[in-house]
């Protein structure tokens, strides 16, 4: 059974149509690209993937399990995590803070112990700290931990977005720009950064990306969007020479032009 | 060992505090006009401290604190003039009325954003005043009298104390946190699985509650209820305090109820400047120091230590609130 199975995926906003008729099949430990110009639907793709939004028509299968009618945080605990294009920290809380609040889904404790402090508060308390630190310090944050997010260094900020998504243990990670605004270097270390975390944390990944160099040596599969539509799916190779992929990003007047 | 150690300090000073107070008004030292107003800082420290929740810390802007006062006021009223029964089930009846009030207005409201949540919740305590004023059961416009007068200083001391220290826990809890998050950024939140509805309820609920409560302190001690005393200037006085100490610090709420509390019996003199002043000094509180007099900040052992030197121990890096 594929993790992940989108069947016809559509989204309308009043007669602009954001996503027509999106398929894909993703089985576990893929990591797949998904590009295209601006405004083509890869983010619209991604708030469909965690029900910020409720399809027109067609169904997401997440392990077996359609996602139709779920709230995004019922998304969350079965399993969905994503990072955002403009980054979304909570900036006024510690880092620590902001990876604890991530584990909300994984470890919890009810009203009663939190009101009056009985024993599974501090229990439970220790094991989301724990599980923090461990996490943080894979992604050497664990001197941040008592600096407000906000006043982290960009990439530092962009890290912290990763290890966010990834406390809260999901099965398929969405990567939403990860590398804007990033120099080469900063771009290179984020490339090996993706590839360890996809082994190391078991993950099924999609990224969407306007970092050709770093789709190209990362994903296996490429797929293009453009106005709404899927016009290309392949191997990075194949989709460099589509024709219909090059008239999207360039436009049809300049593939005219170097044609003759 | 040292939070131990913090934290028998703070019962200590506690303790001194309420005996040294109970002994003065024992004494006759502290006169009744003085008795009045200490009963109403606590009052005031248990509705500020509860409108933070809401408004600092879950960052939802509520306008409709007076009317849960005025839930909790008249429900606990009813218990003991017209029914008497005894205070303690009182307490309990005006808090659930309280908090189930803040379920039903929350639930459809707290959908709403900003400005619009202000202005559907101060509908909602316009509501329930008017709707007071005309139930003859509970007096009407003229008032429902024959409360009995139960409340004493160790009643609002324990009140206060167990109030700041429940919303405390509550905020410096996972569910806590998931409130901050929802404030901070609720589409982030949502991505980290926090249900941002039931939280934004959930404090709303808690807020409600604890408004009642000091409606029935409020109730039993001055022992006449009238609706008018529960309009929108109620809630835009506990308002200025939550802002004048800081949106989100549980000790900026408790200095901003106790400065304006005391300003305002200081103004009794001169109550049609009284708004004035309040109108002006929220003015310049925004202006000058948005964030309210201590931000974010908490006051602890841990702050009174870095700034002193009291006690000499190498101060905690940081303090986890």
């Amino acid at each position: 059974m594929a993790l992940l199975e989108v069947n016809k995926l559509t989204k309308a906003f009043g007669g602009l149509v954001a996503l027509n008729n999106f398929v894909l099949k993703m089985e576990k430990g893929e990591l797949v690209g998904l590009i295209g110009p601006n405004g083509a639907g890869k983010t619209t793709v991604f708030n469909l993937l965690t029900g910020l939004y409720q399809p027109t028509s067609g169904n997401i299968v997440f392990e077996g399990r359609d996602l139709r009618g779920k709230h995004p945080h019922q998304i969350t605990k079965m399993g969905i995590a994503r990072t955002f294009q403009n980054i979304r920290l909570f900036g006024n809380l510690s880092v620590l803070d902001n990876v604890k609040i991530a584990h909300q889904v994984v470890i919890n404790y009810g009203l009663i112990p939190a009101f009056f402090r009985i024993p599974p508060f501090y229990r439970r308390e220790a094991e989301i700290e724990e599980s923090a630190l461990k996490l943080m310090e894979i992604f050497d944050l664990k001197k941040y931990a008592h600096e407000k997010a906000k006043n982290l260094p960009y990439g530092e900020q962009r890290r912290l977005e990763i290890t966010r998504a990834l406390a809260t243990k999901p099965k398929l990670l969405l990567l939403d720009e990860p590398a804007a605004g990033m120099n080469p270097q900063e771009t290179h270390d984020l490339l090996e950064l993706i590839k360890w975390i996809r082994d190391e944390f078991d993950l099924t990944i999609i990224l969407i990306e306007h970092d050709m160099s770093l789709v190209m040596s990362l994903c296996e599969r490429v797929l293009v969007l453009d106005y709404g539509s899927l016009i290309a799916e392949g191997t990075p190779q194949e989709i460099q020479q589509n024709p219909r992929v090059i008239e999207a990003y360039l436009g049809d007047e300049e593939v005219a032009a170097w044609e003759e | 060992m040292k939070k131990y150690f913090s934290t028998l300090i703070i019962c200590l000073v506690l303790a001194v505090f309420f005996v040294a107070v109970q002994l003065g008004i024992n004494s006759g030292f502290i006169s009744g006009y003085w008795i009045t107003n200490l009963y109403l800082v606590g009052i005031n420290i248990i509705l500020a401290a509860s409108l933070n929740l809401i408004n600092g810390f879950t960052g939802e802007f509520s306008l409709g604190h007076a009317g849960f006062m005025a839930v909790g006021a008249y429900s606990s009223a009813v218990i003991t003039a017209n029914l008497g029964l005894p205070f303690p089930l009182a307490v309990i009846v005006g808090m659930l009325a309280a908090a189930l009030t803040g379920l039903l207005v929350g639930l459809p409201t707290l959908r709403l954003r900003g400005d619009y949540l202000a202005i559907a919740t101060l509908g909602f305590g316009e509501i329930v005043r008017v709707v007071l004023m005309n139930i003859d059961y509970v007096g009407g416009a003229s008032g429902l009298m024959g409360i009995p007068a139960v409340v004493n200083w160790p009643l609002i001391f324990f009140s206060v104390v167990l109030s700041l220290l429940l919303i405390r826990n509550f905020i410096c809890s996972s569910h806590g946190r998931a409130c901050l998050s929802v404030r901070e950024n609720d589409l982030a939140a949502q991505m980290m699985g926090v249900n941002i509805t039931y939280y934004k309820v959930l404090a709303f609920v808690i807020g409600a509650a604890l408004a009642g409560l000091a409606g029935v302190l409020y109730a039993h001690y001055y022992t006449v209820l009238q609706p008018r005393e529960f309009s929108f200037m109620l809630t835009f006085d506990v308002l200025v305090m939550v802002m004048v100490g800081g949106l989100g610090s549980l000790t900026g709420s408790v200095v901003g109820a106790v400065l304006i509390t005391i300003a305002s019996a200081f103004l009794q003199a001169i109550p049609e400047l009284r708004m004035v002043i309040y109108a002006v000094l929220l003015i310049l509180s925004a202006v000058f120091r948005p964030q309210g007099l201590l931000g974010e900040k908490e006051v602890s052992l841990n702050i009174l230590q870095k700034l002193g030197g009291v006690l000499n121990g190498p101060a905690r890096s940081k303090q986890a609130h």
